[in-house]
């Protein structure tokens, strides 16, 4: 019943025809039924029950397929790396630490290392002011403060990594190497983790600052939904024992909204984990265990970004390359899946 | 008196990293602006680098905005009509069984892949096929790249719809369908528009993904299979030279992308609040 | 009397919990029967069960049968889209779709297709949507704003579009869950009466915690005690003569 009708309707919507309220009106009333074919969308013709499920079954199919790529670009680079792994075990990939692929040697260890270095300089920089930021918009900021900022912090999040990267090089790199460094040398220098013997800006640090301004606006509109999530009745109830607000926010406020501001920091941590160009622009990219925060290292995306290009020659390099990318994507997955499992328990016992 | 400096203090530091966070926005702008400004002219705009154009000479980057627009205007257009039905079959039809709760915890997995995984696994794919380095293969990494934001924030917004409005459809005898695509996407509207212009400007912005995927051309492209120049490696390969004048092109390259996102962004709020007239509350 | 609805053993579960509890009842057809009964009885999970919208809630099963016309509406080959068109709902709560009025109105008619039959029968659509806005006694008011959206209409307004919405697909049975808990008392009262005028040709059900207002509307009455059925039977009977303890208690003040 009615099939024909519905075609009409669908294609007049999609086509955009605002008033196609007021051209089916004119059809019905003036023009006689065989007049004219208007174009319709090529649904089969079957009952509106029918398409219903029809097209169940067609998103159904789409979303089974979307979910699985991930699976499916583990595969397709594991197939890609296949290569190296049968040269070189994984383990001895993973602990390497040389890399020379004209000797055909492939450690990974300075990358991983790398990464994991800039990143967690990065969520250490990012994680305070963050959080700070958005307790201070979900509970002190009067709306019309909050209505400016919250746009301007989305804004934050829009730019582009190649910008935040161009920044770090013309105002981070320099300041690092005119005032933190030989500043840090100069007074904390005893201990290793800020004894600078790189003459450049290009370090740690930098990459790590970076990368913390990029996560701002993640962990801030996130953990501000969450923390103004919590319902007003615990607020008030902490308020009416006569609790300070920094006392109330800081005994029941975050306590209540715990599991998703770890959350918040999670997504912040993720996308700092895999950033690319921003890092790459600003870190030195130098192949060695960093052993101080004025160190230049050299992470996972910047090396599979630096190197890609150039591969084709050397027996290998294109299957270490992918293989990078691999254990990339598989740590990244395994974090995420980790982070899941806590969260999940630790909203279970709230 | 002990409690009141404590509030004092935490509301002090709040105040601290509200200015950090907020001045560390206005520094990049600011650098962005005062640095690319300057090198910034209608050249730059309109036409291709010609010969010379990497050593100081002649020419401009309508090569990387053209080709930039195309890619994630392409993206974004394949991207939508994935991520719509994926969206609507995630809220609407799906029930709970272990296989859909496996698709939402793979999509929320995907949000998570880094941009350069998803150039390699394009390129990967691509070398499968048999392709090059083209318009196409940029777009379709571009296009795995956008899904997972898309469909996130489809999803968020058509989980908002109150049950009662999707009622009210079914009782009137809609099926699925119907109730989908005619009221729900109107309800929606504002939020499906808002995922889509953050998607866009997530893919316009993504360096890592096309870096392999699309090549990189003085040229516009003619065809799909053409190689294609974009704004963030433009400002990448520029920055790379040893070359002043050519640096300065390229914190103007950076410029212009900042200025296609903040437009994009602004466009989405406006439309947002056109597209706000039928939502019900 | 002629059965237009029998409810046989139905029960309702929201995961483990019991809602229904072997539900046994016939609703005639014609005229008004108000369901009644403290709140968290079950009323509205019975009024769903009616039109199978409740199984949109997550978590929800349904066992037993409601036969529309002697037919079981949840046999396994019965058409959920053909239950839902032939009983119509009216929420607690009013949502217009997010389109004008207009469509509003003429959604339901075109989505089933029924234009066809007006233009054999040279009636147009514009004089449906006109015929059912007046039904539901908003015609006046809107008459000349029929395309603005329909979200700017005041609680009052959009609930009586909310009936003409569900009248223009022609139910035989119309639900109305707490029709007139969202409203004003003006608004509330052009809604009962509406309801009452309907009631001639529509079978009318109106689930409602307010006895002053199954008083007024009730040509049949249906009481709900903690998911179990108490009693049901004609209104005036109910009212000067219950059966059972618990409906007088009720019905005097003395429980819910």
């Amino acid at each position: 019943m009615g099939s024909t009708e519905i075609n009409r309707c669908l294609s007049l919507f999609i086509s955009g025809k605002k008033n196609y309220i007021a051209l089916m009106k004119e059809e019905t009333l003036i023009r006689p039924r065989t007049h004219g074919q208007r174009w319709r969308l090529p649904l089969p013709k079957f009952g509106r029950k029918r398409q219903d499920q029809v097209a169940g079954r067609l998103m159904g199919a789409l979303t089974l397929t979307a979910a699985l790529l991930a699976p499916l670009m583990a595969l397709a680079l594991l197939l890609r790396a296949l290569p190296i792994l049968r040269v070189t075990p994984l383990t001895d990939l993973l602990t390497g630490q040389d890399w020379a692929p004209l000797k055909g040697l492939f450690g990974f260890s300075p990358f991983i290392v790398g990464t994991f270095w800039v990143t967690g300089v990065g969520m250490l920089i990012a994680v305070p002011p963050s959080l700070l930021t958005a307790i201070f918009l979900a509970e002190y900021a009067r709306p019309r403060l909050r209505s400016l900022l919250i746009p301007l912090i989305d804004l934050l999040a829009g730019i582009p990594s190649v910008v935040y990267g161009i920044w770090g090089i013309l105002t981070i790199v320099p300041f690092i190497e005119k005032v933190a460094a030989p500043w840090a040398s100069r007074w904390l220098g005893v201990l290793p983790l800020f004894r600078s013997e790189n003459p450049t800006g290009y370090s740690v640090l930098a990459g790590g600052m970076v990368l913390a301004v990029m996560v701002f606006p993640i962990i801030i509109s996130v953990a501000e939904d969450v923390i103004r999530a919590v319902p007003q009745g615990l607020r008030e109830a902490s308020l009416a024992l006569g609790a300070t607000r920094w006392q109330t926010i800081w005994h029941v406020v975050l306590k209540r909204a715990g599991a998703g501001v770890l959350a918040a920091i999670v997504l912040g941590f993720s996308r700092a984990f895999g950033e690319t160009m921003a890092v790459l622009m600003v870190v030195g990219n130098v192949a060695k265990v960093p052993n101080s925060i004025f160190d230049p290292a050299y992470p996972l995306t910047a090396l599979i970004a630096n190197n890609y290009g150039e591969m084709m020659s050397i027996p290998l390099y294109d299957a270490a390359l992918l293989c990078a990318a691999l254990i990339l994507l598989l740590l990244v997955l395994a974090f995420n899946i980790a982070s899941r499992w806590v969260l999940t328990r630790l909203v279970r016992y709230e | 008196m002990k409690r009141k400096l404590t509030e004092l203090f935490a509301q002090t530091l709040m105040g601290l990293s509200l200015l950090v966070v907020i001045g560390s926005l206005a520094l990049i702008l600011g650098t962005v602006i005062w640095k690319g400004l300057p090198a910034l002219n209608l050249a730059m705009l309109t036409q291709v680098p010609k010969g010379g154009y990497y050593l100081g000479k002649e020419g401009g980057i309508l090569n990387a905005i053209v080709g930039s627009l195309y890619l994630a205007g392409g993206a974004t257009l394949l991207a939508v009509v994935v991520s719509l039905p994926i969206a609507l079959f995630l809220q609407l039809y799906a029930n709970r069984s272990r296989w859909v709760q496996f698709a939402r915890l793979s999509l929320d997995l995907l949000f998570g892949v880094p941009s350069i995984v998803y150039g390699a696994f394009g390129f990967t794919i691509m070398l499968f096929l048999g392709m090059r380095a083209s318009l196409l293969g940029g777009i379709l990494t571009l296009t795995l790249l956008e899904l997972p934001i898309m469909v996130r924030g489809m999803d968020e917004s058509i989980a908002m719809v109150p049950q009662a409005l999707k009622e009210s459809a079914y009782a009137l005898g809609s099926t699925r369908l119907e109730t989908s695509l005619k009221v729900i996407v109107r309800q929606t509207a504002p939020g499906l528009m808002t995922a889509i212009l953050l998607a866009f400007g997530r893919g316009i912005g993504d360096a890592a993904s096309v870096l392999f995927t699309a090549g990189y051309t003085d040229r516009l492209p003619t065809s799909l299979m053409d190689p294609v120049a974009s704004l963030p490696l433009a400002v990448f390969f520029q920055l790379g030279t040893p070359f002043p004048a050519v640096q300065q092109r390229a914190y103007a390259s950076a410029l212009v992308l900042t200025v296609i996102v903040l437009l994009t962004s602004l466009i989405s709020r406006g439309l947002t609040k056109r597209l706000e007239k039928h939502i019900v509350r | 009397m002629n059965t237009k609805i029998a409810i046989q053993n139905l029960n309702a579960y929201y995961g483990k919990e019991q809602a229904l509890k072997g539900i046994e009842a016939q609703i005639p057809a014609g005229g008004i029967t108000v369901i009644v009964g403290p709140s968290g009885c079950g009323k509205s999970t019975l009024l769903r069960c009616l039109n199978r919208l409740l199984e949109e809630t997550n978590g929800v099963r349904v066992t037993g049968q409601v036969l529309l016309d002697g037919e079981d509406i949840y046999a396994r080959k019965a058409d959920v889209t053909e239950v839902r068109t032939r009983v119509g709902l009216l929420a607690p709560k009013p949502f217009p779709l997010p389109m004008s009025i207009y469509d509003n109105v003429s959604y339901g008619r075109r989505i089933h297709g029924l234009e066809k039959l007006e233009r054999r029968n040279g009636r147009s659509l514009d004089r449906k949507v006109e015929q059912y806005l007046r039904a539901a006694g908003l015609w006046d008011e809107v008459k000349d704003r029929l395309h603005d959206p329909a979200s700017g209409l005041s609680t009052g307004q959009q609930q009586r579009l909310c009936l003409a919405r569900a009248l223009a697909v022609e139910p035989e049975v119309l639900l109305c869950d707490e029709p007139t808990s969202a409203l004003d008392p003006i608004s509330a009262q052009r809604i009962e009466e509406q309801l009452k005028l309907l009631s001639a040709e529509t079978t009318v059900v109106i689930v409602s915690h307010s006895l002053r207002q199954a008083r007024r509307l009730a040509d049949h009455i249906i009481f709900l005690w903690m998911g179990n059925l108490v009693e049901s039977g004609p209104s005036a009977q109910m009212f000067s003569a219950p059966r059972d303890e618990r409906t007088r208690a009720y019905l005097y003040g003395d429980i819910g």
